[in-house]
Parts: structure tokens; sequence; C-alpha cells
């Protein structure tokens, strides 16, 4: 005797997005907590050493915040004008910051009073780094030159005057003390060799540069401005590897992840793009203003944004642990253990088995399926819970009914409660492609059962009323679709060359095969 | 024309084992059953086939145990006799002639020597009605006998063979037709009959389908075309009879049967469930439900303590008083129809084919026995009458059959049609195929044809359909995840002028797709999907299609509507040849260059079988069958026969089976093939009436190797070795001392086993087998001794042979001896056993 096959609830992923491994790690965020900053905020830089604080540059201060902490934990103050550009030494212990009037400074991590002042630029300054070796501060200003500073004695080293419009993106090279990339709104980024005193490649952007970024094999230069974002490879002196354009406002940020090296920018059209390795952006965050900055802690641990409205918003990663900790405090009733009692049990060799059948736990739409009580069957199926968290559930059973033919004895003979039961959940999801089919038929059996007696209850006809409302519309927009198919299939037929006519495979089947894996 | 003079088409396996109601043997052991022209016994607790009664010449149309002796058993045929039979030996006792054709057979305890036949009546009214008969089976000494004395009961009887039965002790025969029921009285030399309305104003069908009489009371019960159950009583008087009605069934009720001692009533219909009604309780009734096809015989053994059902798909369940089912005999299932193509399971090379509803069966050739079924649908079959549900349509393996595509239709009569696509792969562990992919959109309108790719790298499945496309699956990285996905996602889809596809084709190195569009062939590069050429022989519709294999890989062959066979030379892009033969089934041999042709003409098949290089037919057989074949398939052989015969060569390495309209699986035979499968017909007869004690087994084969020793020039002698050996040893060790014998006797042969045989190297499985054999069955040997014995002829001819040329010979002459020497005579030990 063959047991009962439970009815085969289809699972039908929905179309568009796909879920990769890329979107389940960066959806892995909690909520972002929002901080207020006095203005906008320009930078944001985490600091190399284990804690990982980061400084945010907003308006006239530099706020250093600890990973964990939504207060400050250190603030610098001492500007007179906007500060800008606030980024760490390698070993975390000093912060320089450009400003609006020209002048750069040089804080300790632990005191209030700038240790340096620099001066001689007379301009903003925008952008200002240590280089690598951590006794030289290289600035960019508005003024168009590039100087080095000299930390222990406060000196100016070089002057470079080579772009011609401000200079708004600088990056020191981590592996050379003598190499800096700088990008200006003169639509070029330029390498610097400090050995040299002048620029040793130049790159040609074709937009006001926001930014550069080096990856941290030196060998893919990233710069971002206008929409684009495009990639250099530098090996092969300054060479276009790729040009991205994603974002529909100008790209200002970009960052590379720690784990995997996955790009980032960020733009003022209010997104973060998360870019694959073969640049695809897999993820994408919505922020509430246009960004500004933006920086990945070390480990991915913390994703913090800083946007126009001077509105800084960190993102910490989900961990297992923490998830752990709240499902354990949730949960009643018996344990694992309970389940598994015996049943890993290994009979030895000369033991005599005596096997159970075991049971075959159905769920209760299935036990009335069994027993063919079809109307009992689909009002289980049409519970609150199961209709509106597993809609999938209830369509299985519509079409198990339909299947048995047994559709429209389940559907005759109702009150008006239940009635009005079915045509909500039609309204709901009556253009649902994928419960469209068999929805549509209980439609048509619902009209032709009741057509009778409809006028004598009101909300059955209210319902009825929206159901066809909406149906018009649907109808409208699928006759829409159709035209513009036909204008494209038009235009693809235009364009094909005609020995290809035969093949029509280049076009993208629009009603995509629906794919499940099992 | 070439001779065909040792390749002939025979029956193969896999006929139905439910056309007549199964029985049971007295003792319960064994289980009867017709089964073509044969009747087949099995073991009612192994469910393992032993062996099979042969003898008649037609389908074997009722079977019935001899109410005189419960060893034998009366079976009737079409061809107009009955045989008697001893169903354990499987000894044909004796047939009665009796010159028409029969179709049922009843007897009775109390009518001794008399049985029951239905027959046609005689051909003077047109119309064909069937006659109640009675026989006298004369007794004489003779085996064959004819017996003419019939004296006809009633001619008012149905065609259905269920729709009469004997009443209590033999006093009288309930027969119905129709709306009519009829109680023949013995005694009265009288017949009563009772009527009843077509329908009442509920719409009630009253038509009789079964009957089933009470064992000890007078009650007849039977069945009705709506479902209800009448029992009836007090019939003995003509007016004043009486019936109460049960109703359970929602179909039409197809059997009845009382338990012997008369408590329950069995009854089973479309439904599939077994109801078991409390005799004289009203409506008390017990249910088993789901036991597969619909229920069409019900018999119960003497005892009472076992029922078995036959099935519509070709299944006998055997069932326990307690209601549980405790064996299942499958035999190949064949619907009203074969929807998928005959096709081979790489791997386990048996036959696969659509059986059960929803399901795709493997059924091994070489043993005729049904393997496992494969659940496509997996949905809960509704036996309902007229009810749509999903059948599976399409199925195709890929070259080393790892992956099986299936696909799955609902709605062929209504308007929307609802079809899916399944990719199974074939998981190592459990040995069974694992749904992969389900593909539930894969194309707009119904799936035409399907094909895999058979190429070594990468597997390709190939789909047309209606709406005018292909498509081309594959199994393969995503690129946005650029993981290795093991799901199957769409390739390429392709069309042609938007014509409708009709067939494809991977040729052999898969380097090229050939799909056929109405009257053009295309030619497509599958790694470019660039369209490389068309070909195009009007007038007529593309058919089927096949690339050649091996030397002949450069020729593309295609059958059309327009009666015409093409083969194009694709280096020349050119015709090669055509003919004019209306061909309905074109099947292309994988181990081979040929390729064989069905073709239909004036109401007879005849087979042509050819190599693409040139037009001559290989080999030609007129007259295959009288049907049209749509189906058929080449069987890979299990090792290749080395048969010289031009007219056979083509079956050296596969044996070409196909199957007709009628659904009768068929092959070719060679002769050499048909002496193997004489010797490979040993089988293995299980006797449990002896008790298997560890003290009979050494005995038993202490008193083989006896006989061995005292008559070394006995043929037995170049048997091999008996292999002990392991065995023996751990025999002697594991045995309790009290119940081994004298050590003297086991000393010699534990000797022995230590010796090496001399009689060559012989496949371990193979002394298995034989070690088993001689322990279950110490006693058949005996005989099979005396039957050697008997029968020197064949033997000394071997062993003159083998003397003769024992230094010089070949691997071939070497097997030929060995399969004689694992010849089976033990039909001659029964041919000496039954003379005295």
């Amino acid at each position: 005797m063959a047991s009962f096959k439970p009815t085969k609830v289809q699972f039908l992923p929905k179309l568009g997005e796909k879920v990769t491994e890329d979107t389940l790690y960066w959806k892995n965020y909690k909520s972002p907590v929002q901080m207020k900053e006095f203005g906008a905020v320009t930078k944001i830089d985490f600091s190399p050493l284990t804690p990982h604080n980061y400084a945010v540059t907003a308006s006239t201060r530099i706020h250093v915040y600890g990973l964990h902490s939504q207060e400050p934990i250190r603030s610098f103050t001492r500007f007179r004008d906007t500060a800008y550009g606030g980024s760490f030494r390698g070993d975390g212990k000093l912060l320089v910051a450009g400003s609006e009037e020209g002048l750069i400074r040089l804080f300790d991590i632990s005191g209030r009073v700038a240790l340096r002042q620099f001066t001689g630029h007379s301009k903003a300054v925008h952008v200002t780094s240590f280089l690598s070796d951590g006794f030289r501060v290289v600035s960019g200003s508005d003024d168009l030159t590039c100087r080095v500073w000299d930390v222990p004695s406060a000196v100016e080293i070089s002057s470079v005057t080579e772009h011609t419009d401000y200079i708004r993106a600088l990056a020191p090279s981590k592996l050379n003390p003598d190499l800096f990339v700088t990008g200006s709104y003169d639509h070029t980024v330029k390498v610097f060799d400090m050995r040299s005193g002048s620029s040793v490649m130049t790159m040609q952007h074709g937009h006001p540069v926001e930014c550069v970024l080096l990856y941290p094999s030196e060998a893919l230069l990233v710069s971002t401005g206008g929409r684009y974002v495009k990639i250099w490879d530098l090996l092969k002196g300054g060479q276009e590897l790729v040009s991205l354009k994603n974002h529909h406002k100008t790209v200002t940020c970009a960052c590379l992840s720690s784990v995997g090296n996955k790009l980032l920018t960020g733009s003022l059209d209010r997104h973060v793009k998360v870019y694959n390795s073969s640049y695809k952006v897999v993820h994408n965050f919505d922020c509430d203003a246009s960004i500004l900055s933006m920086a990945v802690a070390p480990d991915d641990e913390v994703l913090a944004v800083g946007m126009t409205n001077g509105v800084l918003s960190v993102r910490h990663r989900k961990h297992k642990k923490d998830k752990e900790t709240l499902t354990s405090r949730r949960r009643r009733g018996p344990s694992y253990r309970v389940f598994v009692k015996g049943k890993n049990f290994m009979p030895r060799q000369d033991d005599f088995l005596v096997s159970k059948p075991v049971k075959q736990y159905l769920r209760k739409y299935d036990k009335q399926l069994k027993s063919f009580e079809v109307s009992k069957a689909l009002d289980t199926a049409l519970q609150t819970w199961t209709r509106t968290s597993k809609p999938e559930v209830t369509v299985a059973v519509i079409i198990e009914l339909n299947r048995r033919g047994t559709l429209k004895n389940a559907l005759a003979g109702r009150n008006e409660e239940s009635l009005t039961k079915i045509l909500n959940f039609l309204l709901k999801h009556i253009f649902d492609p994928r419960f469209s089919r068999p929805l549509l038929m209980v439609g048509d059996i619902v009209l032709d059962l009741y057509r009778q007696v409809l006028h004598q209850s009101p909300v059955v006809e209210r319902l009825l009323q929206r159901l066809m409302e909406v149906l018009g519309r649907e109808e409208e927009l699928q006759q829409e679709l159709l035209q513009v198919l036909g204008i494209l299939d038009t235009l693809f037929a235009s364009l094909t060359p005609r020995k290809e006519v035969a093949s029509l495979a280049a076009l993208p089947v629009d009603q995509g095969p629906q794919l499940q894996a099992a | 024309m070439v001779e065909q003079s040792d390749v002939r088409v025979v029956r193969c396996g896999g006929s139905k084992i439910n056309f007549r109601p199964p029985i049971i043997s007295t003792d319960s052991r064994f289980l009867l059953c017709a089964s073509g022209d044969s009747v087949k016994v099995y073991s009612t607790r192994t469910e393992e086939w032993l062996h099979s009664l042969q003898g008649h010449t037609n389908q074997v149309t009722g079977i019935a145990l001899n109410p005189a002796n419960h060893l034998q058993v009366y079976s009737c045929s079409a061809d107009g006799t009955v045989k008697l039979w001893d169903f354990i030996d499987g000894i044909l006792i004796k047939t009665f002639i009796i010159g028409h054709p029969l179709f049922a057979i009843y007897v009775s305890e109390k009518h001794e020597g008399i049985v029951f036949l239905h027959i046609v009546m005689d051909t003077e009214s047109k119309k064909e009605g069937f006659q109640l008969v009675a026989v006298h089976l004369p007794k004489s000494a003779e085996q064959e006998v004819e017996a003419k004395e019939l004296s006809a009961v009633s001619s008012q009887i149905s065609p259905n063979p269920s729709c009469t039965a004997f009443g209590r002790e033999g006093q009288y025969i309930a027969f119905a037709r129709n709306l009519q029921l009829n109680v023949y009285f013995f005694r009265k030399q009288k017949t009563y009959s009772f009527s009843l309305k077509a329908t009442d104003k509920k719409g009630a069908k009253n038509a009789f389908t079964c009957i089933a009489c009470h064992p000890t009371d007078d009650c007849i019960a039977t069945g009705h075309e709506d479902g209800k159950i009448r029992l009836w009583r007090n019939f003995i008087h003509k007016k004043e009879y009486t019936y109460s009605t049960q109703h359970w069934h929602h179909n039409a009720v197809n059997t009845l049967c009382f338990t012997p001692e008369g408590t329950n009533l069995l009854s089973g219909g479309i439904e599939s469930v077994l109801v078991q009604w409390q005799y004289g309780a009203g409506n008390r009734k017990e249910i088993l439900p789901r036991l597969g096809g619909s229920i069409l015989h019900v018999s119960t053994s003497s005892d009472g303590q076992l029922f078995c059902t036959s099935h519509s798909d070709n299944k006998i369940t055997v069932i326990e008083s307690s209601f549980k089912v405790c064996g299942v005999i499958q035999g190949l299932v064949k619907g009203d129809a074969v929807l998928t193509d005959l096709m081979i399971d790489p791997r386990s090379k048996a036959l696969v084919l659509n059986g059960k509803p929803g399901h795709l069966q493997f059924y091994s050739l070489l043993r005729d026995k049904h393997l496992y079924n494969l659940d496509i649908v997996q949905q809960e079959y509704i036996y309902e009458a007229g009810l749509d549900q999903f059948e599976v349509v399409k199925a195709a393996f890929d070259r080393k059959g790892f992956w099986l595509a299936t696909v799955e239709e609902r709605g062929q009569k209504s308007s929307d049609l609802e079809f899916f696509l399944k990719l199974w792969a074939y998981d190592e562990s459990t040995q069974s195929f694992v749904l992969n992919t389900t593909i539930t959109a894969a194309h707009t309108d119904r799936i035409i044809s399907m094909c895999f790719s058979s190429s070594e790298e990468t597997t390709m499945l190939v789909t047309t359909a209606e709406e005018g496309q292909f498509k081309a699956w594959c199994q393969g990285v995503d690129a946005d995840t650029e993981q290795d996905q093991n799901f199957w996602s769409c390739d390429f889809v392709g069309s042609y002028h938007n014509l409708k596809p009709t067939n494809c084709s991977f040729s052999a190195d898969s380097s090229l797709l050939a799909v056929s569009f109405q009257e053009v062939i295309t030619i497509w590069s599958p790694d470019t999907w660039e369209l490389l050429t068309t070909l195009c022989q009007p007038p007529g519709v593309i058919r089927d299609l096949c690339f050649g294999q091996l030397s002949c890989s450069k020729y593309l062959i295609a059958t059309t509507t327009e009666n015409l066979l093409c083969c194009w030379n694709l280096l020349t892009c050119a015709l090669e040849w055509s003919t004019s033969v209306e061909v309905s089934k074109l099947q292309l041999d994988p181990l081979s260059e040929n390729v064989a042709a069905f073709s239909y003409q004036s109401e007879h098949t005849d087979l042509f079988v050819f190599k693409p290089n040139e037009p001559r037919p290989l080999f030609s057989h007129k007259n295959v069958c009288s049907e049209k074949i749509h189906r058929a398939v080449f069987v890979p052989r299990e090792e290749p026969l080395n048969s010289c015969d031009e007219s056979s060569q083509w079956l050296n390495r596969s044996q070409l089976y196909f199957l007709t309209q009628n659904m009768d699986l068929m092959t070719f035979s060679t002769a050499t093939e048909e002496d193997r499968l004489l010797s490979s017909s040993r089988r293995l007869v299980i006797d449990d009436s002896v008790a298997v004690t560890p003290f009979y087994l050494l005995l038993g084969k202490h008193r083989q190797q006896q006989q061995k020793l005292d008559t070394p020039s006995h043929p037995a002698a170049d048997k091999p070795q008996q292999p002990q050996g392991s065995v023996t040893i751990t025999e002697l060790l594991h045995t309790p001392a009290h119940v081994l014998p004298a050590a003297s006797v086991l000393c010699s042969m534990f000797v022995s086993s230590l010796l090496i045989s001399n009689t060559g190297v012989q496949d371990p499985l193979r002394k298995e087998m034989e070690s088993s054999e001689q322990e279950m069955n110490g006693e058949e040997e005996d005989s099979e001794e005396e039957m050697e014995a008997c029968d020197s002829q064949q033997e000394l001819r071997a062993q003159g042979s083998v003397d003769e040329v024992t230094p010089k010979l070949s691997k071939a002459q070497e097997r030929e001896l060995k399969r004689v020497r694992k010849t089976d005579f033990s039909w001659m030990a029964g041919l000496v056993d039954s003379k005295p």
C-alpha cells in the first residue's frame, strides 16, 4: 500500500534580483545607526589600530567615534573654518586635517591642541594624508598645488603645481613612501614621485575627479568623477581597464572592503553600490541623502556613510552570536535532545532489530484531502496565517483541488464570510504572475456559482466591483506592455543584420523560464 | 533478397498477468496466474517467479484448481484445449481438446469430472454471443483426449467471466448479463431470472458487473456499474426474492469475492480500494486504500488467510487477512498507450517506458522482471474515471545514464495545457534518479521532441515545441554568481522562419545539431549556435531524423510523411540517395552503423535494416506483424554474439525490440541466441517442504559427491567441481557437534575442499550461486543426476567432442562447451517420473 503523497507546494522564485553569496554577505548588516553631525560629513577615516576608531570630519570639527559607541569619544574643535580630510597616520596615533582657510593641522590622538600647523597653502585644503613612512604629510589644495610637509620640523619639503584645477582627491601609496596619486577637477589623475619631484603618470578621467583609490596591490587605481567610476591598470602605464556607469549622479567616494577587496562606491544619488571582482553590481544600499563620504572598517565590521544633511549612518555587521542569544531567549518547548533520543543508537551485530514504521506527518489540509474533504481542505488553506504569510500553500491546495476536479465542489455552498475571505485573497494575489492562472480560474468558478445570489450581499458585491476595477487596470497595462514589445521587436528586427535573420537567439526571452532548484 | 532462415520474431516477456483472476494453491504457498500463452507460478512468500506451465498455443483464458486433487490445475485457452497440470513440478498431465475457442473455466466440487466453459456461440447469428457449456471430461489414460460431450447450460451470459459464479455446494450457478440475473438450479434443471430497471429516478446505473455467491448461505452478491452492491436472498422462489443494497464504491464494482467461511465479502473497483464488508452486519466495513491501479480481480486462498488482488497496472498484490499487504508481484506495466519512446537505461540496461500513471518503469528484459518505478509526477493519483491527470509523455537519457529528462503533461483534452520539464540526476549512493530541476514554463506550447547531446564534457538538452522554437538547456555557470550551479537553465532559443519544429537530433560526437522544421532540416553548431546549413527534400514533413554512427557519421537520414527515406551526405550537403518507402519508425543501433526502419504497407509491417552508406538493405523481414509499429529500441547485448551468418550479423551486438499497437513486446531472435536462452533458463525451484538443517546440507552434499566418485566416467564428472573451500570449513566449524555426521564421513570432504579444483577458473559469483542452489535443493540434484544419466545422448556428444579435440579448443568452442554443460534437462526428469 503506497503512502499518501502530500500536496506539492511549488516554490517559484520571484523574478528579478538573484540571490547570490555576495548579496547575502552584504545584506547581513543591522539597520543603520544615525548620528547627527553639525554639517555635511566630508571625510570618514578608520584608524588602522585594533579598536578601529574612526574620525569623522564634518563642519568645523573632527569627531573620533569608537566602533560601537554612539557618542564621540574625542573631538577636535580648534578649527576656525570648515575642516577637511581628517586622516590617521599608519600607526593610528596622529591625525592630520586640512581646512577652508588653508591651514593644515596635525593632532595627537590623545590631545586636543594641534601639535603642528603647516602654513603655506593660499586656498582651502580639501585633502591631506600621511605618506607611508609616517614622517611626511602630503596635501592637495584649491590653489592648484600639492605640497609635501616634514612632520618633525613642520616645513614644506616640496610643492608641485601640475594640476590646472582644484585638487579634490589624494591617495598615498602604502608600499612606496615617495608615491602618491592625486585627482583634480581638471579631469586628470596624476601619479607623483617625490624622488623626481614631478608627476610620472597622467590619466584622463574625463570628468572632475572626486576620489581616487589604490588597490592594496597598487596595480589598480580607481578614480571616480561625474557618473563614472574608472579602473586603471598602473602596471600597463595607466591603461583604462573598465569604466563603470552605475550611478545616475556624481560618484563622490569609493572604498574597498577588506574581505575580498570588493569595491564600494557612494554617490549623490543616495546609493552605495557594491561591485564584485568582475565589476558587476551585486548589492545596493539606499541612504536618505546624497552621500559625500564612506568608509568600511577592517573585516567589514562597520560601514559608515556620511551624507550632505550632516547625518552619519553607521551599519554594524550581524553576527551569528547575536542571533543565537535572541532565539535562545525566545525558544520554549522540548529541546533537540528530546527528538533525537534513541534515534542515534547504533545496534550491535547480533542485536535483533525491530523496526517501527516511520509515521508520516501530514499537514492539516493534506489530511483533509486524504479523506476527500475538499471544502474543509480549502478552508484550512485559507486560514489567516497561511493565506497571508504563505500564499503559495493556499494556491498549491487550489491547484491540487483543480487537478482532482473538485474545485467547484470546494467553492460551492459558502456563506458571505468565507466568500469574502476568498475574494480578498483573489484581490491581493490575482496579479502575481506566479498565481494568476489558478486564481483566475477560482474567480470564474465563484462568479458561475454565486451569480444568482450575489446581489443579496453588499459586501461581496463591493469586493467584486473592486476586483473588476483592478482587472480592468491590469488589462490596460498588459496591452501597453504588448505595444512596447511590438515596438522593441521592430527595433531589433531593423538592427539585426540580414544574414542572421534566422537566429533570433540574441533576443532575451522576456517570459523567462522560471527555474526551480529541486 | 536475403535469406531469412534463422531470424524470427518472438514474443518476449512482460505479458499480462492481470488478465484473469489469480488463484492461490490450497497450501497458500503458490500463486498461479494466466499470462500470455502460459500459466505462471509464483511463490506467495517471496514473490519470486518459480516457473511457468507452457504448452498452450494461444492466450490462456482461465485457470481453476482441480477440486478432486489440490495439486492439479485446469487451464483453458483460446486455442480450444483444456489442460490439466501438476503445477508444483510443472508437468502437463492431460490435454482435453474441445475444439472451440474457450474464454473462461469454472469448476465445482459437486460436479466432479465436469468443467464449465465459456465458448463463443456458433456464428450463424451474426451477433457474437457467449455460451456457457458443461463438458464432461472423459477418463482415459491417454495424454490427449478429445472431449466432445458439450451440453449447453445457458446462452444468456455476459462475456465478462466475473459475471458467472457457482452457488452453495455447487447446487446452482448464477450468471448475469446486462440487467438480468439468472440462476440455474442443477437439481430442478430450471433457470430463474430476475431483472432490474436500467435506471431509476436518482440516475442509478443498474447493469451487472460481477457476481459472487456465498459459500454456505443462499445469497448472491452482485456488483453494479454505479458502485452499488446488492445481496440477493430467497431467490429459490421466483417471485418472493429480496435484495439489500450496500453502496460505497463511486465507480463500477469490478470484482466481488466471499471469503471461504463466508464471513466477509471483498469488493474492489476503479478506486483501487479493497473493501471488506462483514457479512450480515449491514454497512460495517474495512478499507485498504491506495493499492495501485484499479482492482480487476480479487481472490482468496482456501483457508482464508491470504487475499490477492490483480490490478490494471499489471500487478498482483498479496494481502494477509489482517489487511496488510505482504507481497507485490509486478509485471511490465502497459497502459492504454505507451507515450514515451522505448528507451534503454545506459547503466542498468533496463527497458524504460511509462508504466504506472505518473511513473517511469524500469524493466529488466534479460530477467523479464520489473525492477522499479520512478515517481516522476510526485502527486497523489486519484483513481476516478475520466479525470485528467499528469502523465509522463516524454523521457530521454543522456549517453552515460547520468541525466534523465522527463516531460509530464496534463490537459491533453481540454484547452489549457499544463506541462513540466524535469531533469533528474543519477545518485550513486541511492542508485536511483533524484530530481534536480523542475522547469515550469519551458515552452509556451507542447514539447514535441527532445534529445541530449552525447559529448563527453558537457551535457546539453534540446527541446522543440509546437510554438516554433527549440531551446537548449545547460547545466552550467551562472554569470551573476560565478558559481557552478547544479541546476539547469536555458542556454539558447532558436527558431527558423516561425515554422513548427518536428524533431531534433545530435550527431554522434555532438558537434552538430539537426532540427527539422516541417520540410526543412536545419543544421546548427551547438558551440556557436550558428545556423550552418539547411537541407530540404520536398514534399512531405520530416518525421524521423537521425545521424549515422561510426564509419557512417557523415550521413544524415530522415523520413518524411510522404513516404520518402532520404540520406544526405553532410560533407557535400547533397542528397546521397533517397527511396520511396513508408517508414513508421526509424531506429538507430547505438553500437553499429545499422539503422532499422519499420515500414507499414498494405496492412502489414516490414522491417528493413540498412547502413546509411548504401541504399540496399542489409536485411529485410516481410510481414513482421499486422499493425503499425511506432516504438522500437535496440538493446545492447551483455556479450556480443559471434554469429557469422550474414542475415543475423546485424543482431550480433544488440537486439531489436519493438512494441505493437496491441502492446505486445516483440523481438527478433537468432538461432544461436535461442540455444543460449535454453541454457540460461536454469531456474531456482525453492522446495521448502524439506527442512534445511545443517545435517541435511552436509549429508546431501556428501551423497552427491559419493555418486560422482562412484561414476568417474559419468558425464557429470566434467561438471565443475562443487565449490567448497571455505564454505565447507565454516559449516564444519559452525555446526554444533551433535548434529554433525561421523568424522570419517567428513574427513574426505574436508580434504577435498582443501584441494585446488582443476576445472579452471570460474567467476566467484557463479560459484556462490551454485553453492546456494546446492544448499537449497539438494534433493533436486538427485533427480538431475538421474536425468543426466538417462539423457546421455546430448551429453555424450559434448563428451565426445571434448575427448577428440581437447588440446586445440578455440575460445568460442570452449564457450559452447560450457553452455552445453550448464544446460538444464530437468524437464526430461519430469517425463521420466511421470511415465510409470
